[in-house]
């Protein structure tokens, strides 16, 4: 099994990935290669197993709905590519 | 310091044969005149050790060390540390310096350890050779022209060359274990959940573990102690007591029942491995185990569930990679759109593309039933397998690894086969057990791992089964050619 030109583009475009053309026969056979590989999996009947999501079979522990943060701004934007006035900057989006 | 292991150095630190100043002091020389050959390291933070192992025979003095005060170690470069690099062995994060520490940093801090640096990783931990860091492939020190495994091909190295005598490491499917056997080394990937993924960078959320590694099960055992027990900041982390695992060493394993899989010892398994592991079951047998056949059917399914549950996962996870809030941004993006898709299209390397394709296909409408949901499914099967075989026995043993150390480039450009190195350790990620990977023999002079699989938060048994194997062996005792 190997994926086309127009579902490499279409799973590059979901992942916000750029895939070169130069790329894409590259990746169509490796990710192919996997789908083969785990296509072992189909030939098992599953209809009554329950999905397994956390190995505990655990929920989500919930905290409080309470301030537990302090305001970090300045520091956490120390690291970011490009800021102004407490934002983050990113090219135009709106005209 | 020839071959030191934690418990080594504690004693010297206690009897005052050295401070942890001068033994960091060694470490970091060894590690400028050695590392060039193994690059098991991203980032030497010599300084900040130096402080903290001057902090720590301080406190020594004063009595109030912590359980490993002064002690060195390193932290794969996963784990975020306040104010230092924090790469992930990405060119994403090749200029992150992380704004606070994981938890498991700030614990091993607490209880008195000096960092000498970050060691190298696959990038993004998606690996078993060590080959996909962004720094460079990192070489195994009983044959630097073999792999050193993977993900915490660093940490392992690192070790195994006597430049570190302890690291933390994280397994997602064999990430601990398989570096661990690969490089003579002992290392446990804990029960998921026993140990805080909070600061450490997501790969598969439901499969990460951190866990420690070292020479030793007594080691191992010490460095769990520090760093295991609830986190309110992680919530998937279990509200457990953490139990004396130094303690528990000796417990005695006269009647201890250890199943052998009859499906890890089929076709695909080096001889001499084989072998190795039979003649350890032997020493089990001498100890008063039970060894027993047993058989977990689903076996063969572990490595293509775990090849869509782990990338669908890390496609969510590394969407947070963006070139808005921090790490690595395209230059000159013409639009946010621009922004997003060069920066991820450079700034991640080919196999963690590859991954986070394959998730994307997996999650994507029409293919989530087919795909995610039967892996989820078929993870379930793997698990049930577990929870009858510990029905039956306490512990489950088998090889680490089908093979030892290959060389490096031999598989780098086949994935599938390097997939399948993992075929034993991956099973044990998805049913979220814990497990000991330690030395038992060798091959053509390669280091071979035996895996000890627990119940749910059993590690203390784990731990206790390794220590008292190495008791009456000495093969985590043999030091690689080259090391310090």
């Amino acid at each position: 099994m190997s994926l086309d030109q127009n579902e490499i583009s279409k799973l590059a475009r979901l992942a916000r990935i750029n895939v070169a053309d130069s790329e894409t026969e590259e990746l169509s056979q490796r990710i192919g290669d996997i789908l083969d590989m785990v296509d072992v999996m189909q030939a098992v009947d599953t209809s009554n197993v329950v999905a397994m999501a956390n190995p505990h079979d655990a929920v989500q522990r919930l905290r409080a709905d309470e301030v537990s943060e302090t305001n970090q701004r300045e520091h956490f934007q120390a690291i970011a590519p490009q800021t102004e006035d407490g934002l983050y900057l990113v090219p135009q989006v709106i005209e | 310091m020839p071959n030191h292991t934690v418990a080594d150095i504690l004693r010297g630190l206690e009897a005052k044969t050295f401070s942890s100043e001068e033994i960091t002091q060694q470490y970091l020389d060894a590690i400028v005149a050695h590392d060039p050959r193994y690059n098991s390291y991203i980032t030497v933070t010599a300084d900040a050790a130096l402080a903290q192992a001057r902090a720590a025979d301080q406190a020594r003095q004063k009595g109030n060390g912590g359980l490993l005060c002064g002690v060195p170690i390193a932290h794969k470069d996963i784990f975020c540390t306040e104010g230092v690099r924090t790469s992930c062995a990405s060119q994403m994060l090749d200029n992150f310096i992380a704004p606070y520490n994981a938890t498991i940093v700030s614990k091993m801090a607490q209880a008195g350890t000096v960092t000498l640096g970050k060691t190298n990783m696959d990038e993004f931990a998606m690996g078993s050779s060590n080959e996909t860091s962004f720094y460079g492939k990192v070489h195994n020190p009983w044959n630097t022209d073999c792999v050193p495994g993977g993900s915490s091909g660093g940490s392992a190295a690192a070790i195994a060359a006597g430049l570190a005598p302890a690291a933390t490491g994280t397994d997602t499917g064999g990430s601990i274990r398989q570096p661990a056997a690969l490089c003579g080394l002992t290392g446990i990937k804990p029960t998921y959940g026993r140990v805080s993924r909070y600061g450490m960078i997501a790969f598969a959320s439901s499969l990460d573990q951190a866990g420690p590694m070292a020479k030793t099960a007594e080691d191992n055992a010490l460095l769990l102690q520090a760093m295991a027990g609830f986190d309110p900041l992680d919530s998937t982390s279990m509200q457990l007591a953490v139990p004396d695992f130094v303690g528990n060493l000796n417990k005695d394993l006269k009647g201890l029942k250890i199943g052998v899989p009859k499906e890890y010892f089929s076709e695909g398994l080096d001889p001499a491995i084989g072998a190795a592991v039979e003649a350890a079951l032997d020493e089990y047998r001498k100890l008063g185990a039970e060894i027993k056949a047993i058989s977990l059917p689903h076996t063969h399914l572990a490595v293509p569930c775990y090849y869509i549950i782990a990338p669908a996962e890390a496609s969510a996870n590394l969407s947070r990679f963006d070139g808005v809030r921090y790490g690595f941004r395209c230059e000159n993006p013409k639009d946010l759109d621009d922004l997003y898709t060069r920066t991820r299209a450079e700034g991640f390397g080919a196999e963690v593309k590859r991954r986070i394709l394959i998730g994307t296909y997996a999650l994507s409408s029409g293919f989530y039933d087919a795909y995610y949901r039967k892996a989820q499914q078929i993870r379930r099967l793997i698990k049930q397998d577990f929870d009858a075989a510990f029905k039956e026995v306490d512990m489950i043993a088998g090889p680490t690894t089908p093979n030892p150390a290959f060389a490096l480039g031999e598989k780098v450009s086949d994935p599938l086969t390097m997939y399948l190195e993992d075929i034993y350790t991956i099973a044990v990620n998805l049913a979220g057990l814990p497990a000991i990977s330690l030395p038992v023999g060798f091959t053509q002079g390669k280091p071979i791992g035996l895996q000890l699989i627990g119940r749910d938060f059993d590690e203390a048994s784990l731990l206790a089964a390794a220590h008292q194997y190495q008791q009456r062996s000495d093969w985590h005792r043999q030091a690689a050619p080259g090391s310090v």
